[in-house]
């Protein structure tokens, strides 16, 4: 049974029909990736799958259990955990604060406490900031944050959005990286990137979105050599 | 707007300035700008400067409890509540008619109450504002939530109509005293509708300070301290406790809160129940200090405290701590030397200068609000 499986997905921002039937597998332990243009849907499929975007056809389901028409508390709460577009951290609240909201729902201390320890050595920057105002920290250490938070959540499936976005060269490798060894740590990964070629050479699979629907799937390897993809999304030849 | 040449807006902008000064020389008269008296108030009885410190901290104070109800519901979901003010005023009711169980008549014919009565009576104005508050939310707001805010708006403008009525409407049971002697705690609601009703007298009216000139009752020591309490309660319960954070959370990011697993809907919900038992308290506080209740003090009150929370700088807990205080003492020093039928005018015209001017109020949110 697939971790997270999406089928025939069909959602709406008003009258625009913003996904017209998407169907997606991700299996335990796996790295699958969302790619496309601006305005493709990616953004719009992990809002959907939360929860935040009702879908009007088409099912979600998390390892089995029914997913569609939770309500994105609920969701979270069944182990779908998201770093998402633009951040969305709390701005107000401290480094600490923030990341103990990521774990709101948990009960389990001593888990929390191992949580906290793991992220910190992800990111040793946010431990040095942990008494800092969410909204003072640069563009780079806010996606660190966004991303320890969601880590908080001990998810079963992790959602990240455009994880590079905004970040600097040297820092994009070093975020890339981290996706890699929080998989090698068993967490089951969606991640959506406009940044095909690092997101398509660390991820097992991928999916190419393209005006709200599936265009292309397959093994990241496969897409990368894929003549369309190399000249759309990768901007070679 | 119609485009003007640069020397054309510079004669407008001279002419507006006359205007306003030609108004204000105008106006002030009646208005109570009168230097001559207000030089020799402050000649003859310089006390009564400190003795309007203490009326305005007092008043301030219930500006305080109410004005933070506003601010809570802003921060949350950027409604200005405007039922917020008829929900104080129906807690005042509440407040006077859980009072009206324990009121006895005096040998002079005056009713009284134990201030036992008017603590416990905090309770049931509370609970009853809080569910109320939280009711007029789930039936008037929550399917507005996604539409314009306008629409939310309107539906909160008419819940006001619809409260102030209410409060109107709950006059009539005075007549019931007549039916029988079980109804005769009702007599605090006389027999007219739309009179004020008195409360009945809780603390002793007599000077904490003996005979010096300078008044402090007990009823203002009560009302400051409520206040503080109030108000450190609230700033506990936001600050340390899970369901403050997840306030705190819902209000900087809604969607994000959601995310975390945090229940949206409650949130808000309990935001409003907060709100509502603060104006339930503060209909208390108001009925203890001031004596009175009627069905249309939920306006003026409602005014002024939005206009505290506005100033101190909406959907800032601390915001509408400062403005509420210093619509107080600007209310007791414009009752004392300026003139009493004026007083709203000034904190209107405040409202409107600080949202021409500096509409984020004093304390404003910090920067990095939306990042």
């Amino acid at each position: 049974m697939p971790m997270l499986e999406l089928q025939d997905i069909h959602a709406y921002y008003g009258n625009i029909h913003a996904l017209k039937g998407i169907s997606l597998t991700i299996e335990k332990g796996e790295i699958v990736t969302l790619i496309g243009a601006n305005g493709a849907g990616k953004t719009t499929t992990l809002r959907t799958i939360q929860g935040l975007i009702r879908p009007r056809g088409g099912s979600i389901k998390l390892e089995g259990e029914e997913l569609t028409k939770l309500p994105a508390h609920e969701v979270n709460r069944r182990g779908i955990c998201q770093s998402p577009e633009g951040r969305l951290i709390f701005p107000r609240m401290s480094v600490q604060e923030n990341l103990e909201m990521g774990a709101f729902t948990r009960t389990d201390k001593d888990g929390i406490a191992r949580d906290l320890e793991r992220v910190f050595s992800l990111f040793p920057r946010l431990k040095e900031r942990v008494r800092q105002k969410g909204g003072t920290l640069s563009g780079g250490e806010q996606q660190m944050l966004a991303m320890a938070r969601a880590m908080m959540g001990s998810p079963r499936v992790l959602l990240l959005d455009e994880p590079s976005m905004g970040l600097a060269p040297l820092l994009v490798e070093s975020i890339f990286d981290t996706i890699q060894a929080l998989n090698q740590q068993g967490i089951t990964i969606l991640l959506v990137e406009q940044n095909a070629r690092m997101a398509l050479g660390i991820a097992h699979r991928g999916y190419v979105l393209q005006t709200g629907e599936i265009r292309l799937q397959g093994d990241a390897a496969k897409l990368r050599d894929d003549e369309e993809v190399r000249k759309t999304y990768l901007g070679e030849g | 707007m119609p485009q003007f040449s640069p020397a054309t807006q510079r004669l407008l902008r001279t002419l507006l300035g006359v205007a306003v000064i030609y108004l204000a020389l105008i106006l002030g008269q009646p208005a109570g700008l009168d230097l001559v008296r207000i030089v020799d108030d402050i000649r003859t009885t310089p006390t009564n400067i400190v003795q309007q410190l203490i009326i305005g901290l007092s008043n301030g104070a219930i500006i305080v409890i109410i004005a933070l109800g506003y601010t809570l519901v802003y921060g949350i979901i950027e409604l200005v509540n405007f039922a917020h003010g008829e929900v104080f005023m129906l807690g005042a009711f509440t407040a006077l008619l859980a009072l009206s169980l324990f009121t006895s008549t005096t040998a002079a014919g005056g009713l009284t109450a134990p201030l036992w009565a008017a603590l416990l009576g905090f309770i049931p104005a509370m609970l009853v504002c809080g569910l109320l508050n939280a009711g007029i939310e789930r039936l008037a707001y929550r399917r507005l939530r996604n539409s314009p805010k306008l629409a939310v708006l309107i539906s909160a403008i008419g819940m006001s109509f619809i409260l102030q009525n209410v409060g109107l409407q709950l006059g009539a049971f005075g007549k019931l005293t007549q039916v029988g002697p079980q109804f005769e705690f009702l007599r605090v609601l006389g027999s007219n509708n739309a009179a004020p009703k008195s409360f009945p007298v809780v603390l002793s009216t007599e000077n904490l300070l003996g005979d010096f000139i300078i008044r402090v009752t007990a009823a203002d020591l009560l009302v400051m301290g409520t206040a503080l309490v109030l108000m450190l309660a609230l700033n506990w319960f936001v600050q340390n406790t899970r369901l403050g954070k997840a306030m705190r959370a819902t209000a900087q990011n809604r969607d994000a809160a959601a995310m975390m697993g945090i229940n949206v809907d409650q949130i808000i919900a309990l935001t409003f129940l907060i709100g509502g038992a603060l104006a339930g308290a503060a209909g208390m506080m108001f009925g203890l200090y001031n004596g009175t209740a009627v069905f249309t003090m939920g306006f003026t009150a409602g005014l002024r405290s939005f206009t505290a929370a506005v100033l101190g700088g909406i959907g800032n807990i601390r915001g509408a701590a400062l403005g509420g205080v210093l619509i107080g003492l600007l209310a007791a020093f414009s009752d004392q030397y300026l003139a009493v039928r004026w007083t709203n005018a000034w904190v209107f015209l405040i409202l409107v200068l600080v949202l021409l001017f500096r509409p984020t109020g004093l304390l404003g949110q910090e920067s990095g609000d939306k990042a």
